[in-house]
């Protein structure tokens, strides 16, 4: 009976431990949303996705949101690459592809490039996308 | 009848149309050879006859050089393969999608 004793402390620190590691990631995880700055922007459709995986500009944007906006590509471009290799296929694949989901992706009201390349607000109605896409 | 037309449509050789417009039995009794080598010179005159009254079908190459778009294939084939690691990647880092 000493023994079961002595073998249920350890048990119960780690049933402890898997009950706390959740709450300890869960703010993890709500640090990867986006950025505030880009969040409005986009919910503003002064930023819309592309047709090629990036962000693009609809309107000319303030140097603070121009910044966010470009590391958020930079960051796209790194993640696509490394993905890409993976997957044996073009940085310009993966991205396209992305793109595609990305782009089913909008909500109503942000801005996506339509296949012919014009800036359109996204409606309740599935959007234009390029035939490629599945 | 079918023979019988066979036989009048040799304009190029008098006897046999005389032979053919008299009678059909005339026509009908000739030996299988000679009936089947008629049907194919029947069948060669009419030919000919369409083909000159339709023109000629002339082939030409083209100007410009072909080039087979396979880019499009290629891509769609891509985007196929692609989409779910992708679909996954976004979801793992919203904070950039």
């Amino acid at each position: 009976m000493a023994r079961n004793a002595a073998f249920s402390a350890p048990v119960a620190f780690a049933l402890a431990a898997a009950v706390a590691l959740p709450l300890v990631a869960a703010p993890v995880a709500a640090l990867a949303q986006r950025d505030p700055a880009y969040a409005s922007a986009r919910a503003a459709g002064q930023v819309g996705e592309k047709m090629d995986g990036y962000l693009g500009y609809v309107t000319p944007p303030s140097p603070a949101l121009k910044s966010v906006v470009d590391d958020i590509n930079l960051k796209r471009r790194a993640v696509y690459s490394e993905k890409a290799q993976a997957q044996k296929a073009t940085v310009e694949e993966y991205a396209f592809t992305s793109g595609c989901l990305l782009i089913a992706q909008t909500q109503p009201g942000e801005m996506y490039q339509a296949p012919n390349g014009t800036w359109t607000k996204r409606t309740s109605a599935p959007p234009q996308r390029d035939s490629r896409c599945l | 009848m079918n023979a019988f037309v066979q036989c009048l449509l040799l304009p190029s050789r008098g006897l046999t149309v005389h032979r053919g417009a008299a009678t059909i039995a005339g026509c009908d009794g000739q030996k299988r050879g000679a009936d089947v080598k008629r049907k194919v010179v029947a069948v060669g005159l009419l030919a000919g006859a369409a083909a000159a009254l339709s023109g000629c079908i002339s082939v030409k190459a083209p100007d410009k050089p072909i080039v087979i778009e396979l880019n499009i294939n290629i891509k769609q084939e891509v985007v196929y393969r692609l989409a779910g690691d992708a679909s996954q990647t976004i979801d793992k880092n919203k904070d950039i999608f």
